[in-house]
């Protein structure tokens, strides 16, 4: 099994970097793993990485469309906010799976 | 003779060349025909090129024009007739019924809107969005007496193939053509 060290803690990690339990991740891990994506995270960051969590967690498939319509985040600014690949990656720091959707 | 063969075996076998993995950075899908799953094929690809970080470049020519003309985007048909991979065993006659084809778009439609498919509008600003470009092709728009009026918004501009090439500079691009 993988695992992933950051912050003097270790948590469970697929082959890809995804968690593979949401209940490890905490806010620290998130600026962790956006640093080697070269992201700095802000509150307008996790206001996002909160809300695919909750959806995550009420068994939601995420999908960019499913973002763009939340009310929360326009696709436009979810690019910005996470760029080359938003809902990859900001799924990885969230600390949810990896997305299965083709939209 | 003995001689020749000797050299030719001694000759040293060039060790192959190794390669780094080269990645798609950037597509340029063009797309010509104005079927739904034609221009859904394009669609998905190029959005799903820009939600893997690949740069996506669209160019419509021909019957694809349909597609992203403000009359037409949303209400592209499926063939029913001359598509055998359409309902295996359905008389031709049959697809020919009018309003068949229609009515078989219609039904596609809905399952697509049930995997939670955008519709062609939506699926060109949601491209847009993610920073995809896309383009009506010069040659096709004269013919059909297209303008850039009669365009979605998000329609670049109408260029000639010359250009279109020019969006696949660089590096690490592919052409896919649909």
């Amino acid at each position: 099994m993988e695992t992933l060290v950051m912050n003097n803690g270790m948590v469970d990690v697929n082959e890809d970097g995804y968690l593979k339990n949401p209940a490890q991740w905490t806010p620290e891990l998130a600026h962790g793993i956006a640093k080697e994506v070269n992201i700095e995270l802000t509150d307008r960051h996790f206001e996002v990485l909160n809300w695919l969590r909750a959806k995550q967690a009420e068994g939601v498939a995420l999908s960019i469309r499913k973002v763009g319509n939340s009310g929360l985040v326009d696709i436009k600014e979810f690019y910005q906010l996470f760029p080359g690949g938003p809902l990859k990656i900001s799924s990885k720091i969230a600390g949810i799976p990896k997305p299965v959707s083709c939209i | 003779m003995n001689d020749v063969m000797e050299k030719i075996q001694t000759k040293p076998t060039e060790a192959p060349a190794k390669k780094e993995k080269a990645k798609v950075k950037k597509v340029l899908i063009i797309c010509s025909k104005g079927k739904i799953e034609d221009v859904y094929a394009a669609l998905v690809m190029a959005n799903g090129a820009l939600m893997e970080g690949i740069e996506a470049k669209m160019f419509f020519t021909f019957f694809g024009l349909e597609a992203i003309t403000k009359k037409n985007a949303d209400h592209l048909h499926t063939a029913t007739v001359g598509n055998p991979a359409f309902m295996p065993g359905l008389p031709t006659m049959l697809g020919g019924l009018p309003g068949f084809e229609a009515f078989a778009s219609y039904m596609m439609k809905k399952e697509m809107d049930k995997l939670d498919m955008p519709h062609v509008t939506e699926f060109i600003q949601m491209i847009d969005a993610g920073g995809g470009e896309i383009y009506a092709c010069k040659l096709a728009a004269d013919m059909f007496h297209l303008k850039k009026e009669d365009f979605l918004p998000e329609v670049k501009g109408i260029i000639t193939v010359g250009d279109m090439y020019a969006l696949a500079d660089g590096e690490g691009t592919q052409i896919i053509f649909i």
